[in-house]
């Protein structure tokens, strides 16, 4: 039987423009888009015809990106907004953990609010009173329940809040993020509720970024995007492909911010470039000096051009991004690709490839390139460039490519940026690309540090851990988990959701 | 819409709570505590008479005799008339958290506006008691009667006009400030410092038409004025155009409820 069934909700919150129209007067009166501005309304599809069944007894979660319709979603079962077209029905008493405490009145006790704030969760004041001891002692509040609630902790509040929504023993529990109530002792004592919620028999749906909890409570999962059904199912499922995807769109940000990050500096650094720079000034340890302000950009430019820096490990500490470079050889283009072409998020301990296109307007016979990989905090990972490795050049013209391959990406997870550059062999730039490509690297594993060497444990035989463990099975072989993790990104790309 | 005001009727229990909840809350903190629903209006009485009866002492001309008992049986009302107006037009907003978060019945916000102030109503009428005893004035059980009823009338007639205002100023914020000039021409437009005998000839007929007007002379008449009740016909009138007032503010309200929390 259902609890909750959604049938063909649409809902469409109007925008009344009071306050917009206020804000934009000014700017409608200069602009003369008065006329549109005027309009009576705007709307904005927050659900499109989303059709769901929850069965009794089940829980239910919703998982997506912020805006997505999650918590509309969530308003509309708890009867608190009503769908624009389609139909909600709702089988039983429906509490909402969607705003803990809402009505408690600053001014008056705990031991008040809890009466008031029960009667309005629709229980009478008998039964609050036989549940009053069972509040209070799960808020952990028995020492302050007689202090007016304004001089509660905001965790006091929620944990006040919670306990009694909880108590009103609902037949389905409607929870929005509210695990975020109290420290790790009260969480757990949360979870153990819903435990217990889930073993009577009662329905819950849950609305939330904390997708173990999806993958650990749920029976069943629903990912909306945009306000519209993507996929449901099996939560794992769902939430791997969902991942998959949050993935993907990252990637695609990444790029754009590289996109944007390369064009600003390209256009001004050649022009201000002198050609005769200063050489051999490179101070390692002026750090002040080179690493002005980011509103100074075309300053910036010079000053750094006339210090010279190249990759010398010393000078790679000034983590500045820009671009420099008297323009020699000049790096048109840079590309990371992963196993399936171009890509900005990579899996620890996969092929990543730095693609370089070069071009050399007139033949030069003294060159370098070089490349380091720095952390999200500035550390240098790794650099090296190809004449610390002792390559000796002898002519580069005209157009070229040049691949950095590393064939196994042993890098924590975690965000990083790269320098590029093609240099003469003492140092001096030709072109210069300071942090300006950012790729991620996602990992399973929690492991913490910069780099992951490649590793195993083994153990006696007196050493036994439990056989499938989800993390730390992982953590015990690399190569196993980004097995596990690799046949789900083509998953994603060929499964029609809608 | 006759179903969910008889879910209203359902919710008496949440309106008492609510009720204890705003009265509890409005005095937690001051010395005084509950002490100022008599104080306030003592001191409000205090104010008035200072000014009408040696500032403007234009009472004396007309012999009404203690002036500040006049004025009380008007004032009295009155303020329970415009505070529940007042605090029903903030009230969807300033319990906006209830209406977009939790799953609650809007239109309560409003009862409980006019309801707990009401209760002050009710608390200030010792000090009108004391004040007739004070001046033996004799209290007709005839015209006693007739009190509950003045009150019920004012009593729907109040909750009438703050459902109406309660849910327009949740699309309109300009009400709670054209509410409160309004309401104080509205007091001097009724007779409750001056009686009706003030009023021109040619104005009658406007002051017949300000419902305020007849509950103020049916309080007078039934405290101060001597002799029978005799206002009834006019009381009973209103009664009716209060009750259609109520229904027609309540169906206001339902037409916009599913607007509040998008709103609010």
């Amino acid at each position: 039987m259902a609890a909750i069934e959604l049938d063909h909700v649409t809902k469409v919150y109007r925008r009344h423009g009071h306050s917009r129209r206020y804000a934009t007067l000014k700017s409608a009166l200069l602009t003369g888009s008065l006329a549109r501005d005027l309009r009576p309304e705007e709307s904005f599809l927050a659900l499109k015809d989303v059709s769901a069944t929850i069965r009794k007894g089940v829980t239910y979660g919703v998982i997506g990106r912020n805006g997505s319709g999650k918590s509309t979603l969530l308003k509309l079962v708890a009867g608190i907004t009503k769908p624009t077209s389609g139909a909600v029905r709702v089988n039983g008493r429906v509490s909402a953990l969607i705003e803990l405490g809402a009505g408690f009145h600053p001014e008056i006790s705990g031991r008040e609010n809890v009466f008031i704030n029960g009667v309005m969760l629709g229980l009478s004041r008998r039964e609050i009173t036989n549940r009053f001891d069972e509040i209070v002692e799960f808020a952990e509040m028995e020492d302050f329940i007689d202090a007016p609630v304004k001089t509660y902790s905001s965790g006091m509040y929620m944990r006040l809040g919670f306990a009694v929504a909880i108590n009103v023993d609902p037949d389905i529990l409607l929870v929005d993020e509210v695990l975020a109530v109290g420290d790790e002792g009260f969480s757990l004592k949360c979870l153990d509720k819903f435990s217990e919620f889930k073993r009577r028999g009662k329905t819950i749906l849950l609305v939330t970024h904390g997708l173990s909890m999806v993958e650990r409570f749920c029976d069943e999962a629903l990912w909306i995007e945009s306000g519209q059904k993507r996929l449901v199912g099996d939560p794992k499922r769902v939430v791997q492909m969902y991942l998959s995807d949050v993935e993907l769109a990252e990637d695609l940000l990444l790029a754009a911010q590289d996109a944007k990050a390369q064009q600003t500096p390209v256009s001004a650094a050649p022009e201000v470039v002198a050609p005769g720079p200063v050489e051999s000034v490179a101070e390692p340890d002026h750090v002040p000096q080179p690493a002005p302000e980011p509103g100074a950009e075309v300053d910036s430019e010079s000053e750094t051009e006339s210090a010279d820096e190249d990759a010398q490990p010393d000078n790679m500490f000034v983590a500045k991004e820009g671009r420099w470079g008297s323009g020699g050889v000049r790096i048109e283009q840079v590309t990371l690709e992963g196993d399936h072409g171009p890509a900005h998020v990579f899996h620890t301990g996969e092929r990543m490839t730095i693609r370089m296109r070069v071009n050399a307007p007139q033949e030069v016979d003294d060159f370098a390139f070089g490349i380091s990989i720095f952390s999200g905090d500035g550390v240098c990972c790794y650099g090296t460039n190809t004449h610390i490795e002792e390559m000796t050049s002898r002519w580069l013209q005209g157009e070229a490519t040049v691949l950095f391959v590393i064939d196994q990406l042993d890098l924590v997870g975690g965000t990083y940026k790269l320098d590029v550059a093609a240099h003469k062999r003492d140092g001096f730039s030709y072109d210069y690309h300071r942090l300006l490509y950012t790729f991620r690297v996602k990992s399973r594993t929690k492991d913490v540090g910069i780099y992951r060497p490649r590793h195993a444990w083994s153990f006696s035989d007196n050493v036994h851990f439990k056989p499938d463990t989800g993390d730390s099975a992982e953590a015990l072989a690399g190569d196993q988990a980004l097995a596990a993790i690799d046949p789900s990104t083509p998953a994603a790309e060929d499964s029609p959701t809608e | 819409m006759l179903s969910n005001l008889r879910q209203l009727f359902r919710y008496r229990a949440l309106v008492q709570t609510l009720v204890v909840r705003e009265l509890k809350a409005r005095y937690r903190g001051s010395v005084l505590g509950y002490f100022w629903s008599f104080v306030n209006p003592l001191l409000l009485l205090l104010v008035f008479s200072f000014v009408f009866t040696y500032i403007m002492p234009r009472g004396e001309d007309v012999n009404i005799k203690p002036y500040a008992v006049f004025m009380f049986c008007g004032l009295l009302p009155w303020t329970w008339f415009s505070s529940s107006l007042m605090d029903a037009a903030n009230a969807l907003i300033i319990n906006g958290n209830l209406i977009k978060k939790v799953m609650f019945p809007a239109e309560i916000l409003p009862v409980v506006s006019v309801i707990s102030n009401m209760v002050h109503f009710l608390f200030g009428l010792p000090i009108l008691i004391g004040f007739l005893l004070y001046y033996s004035i004799p209290l007709h059980p005839t015209e006693l009667v007739w009190f509950p009823v003045v009150v019920s009338v004012q009593f729907i007639l109040t909750l009438g006009l703050a459902m109406v205002l309660s849910a327009l100023t949740v699309h309109f914020r300009d009400i709670k400030d054209l509410l409160a000039n309004l309401l104080t021409l509205w007091m001097f437009a009724s007779p409750i410092i001056y009686p009706m005998s003030f009023v021109p000839e040619q104005a009658k007929g406007f002051m017949d038409l300000n419902p305020f007007a007849h509950l103020a002379i049916s309080y007078q008449e039934i405290f101060f004025y001597e002799g029978p009740f005799g206002h009834w016909k006019w009381l009973i009138a209103l009664a009716f155009a209060g009750s259609v007032l109520f229904l027609l503010g309540y169906w206001l309200f339902d037409r916009l409820r599913d607007s509040f929390a998008e709103e609010v």
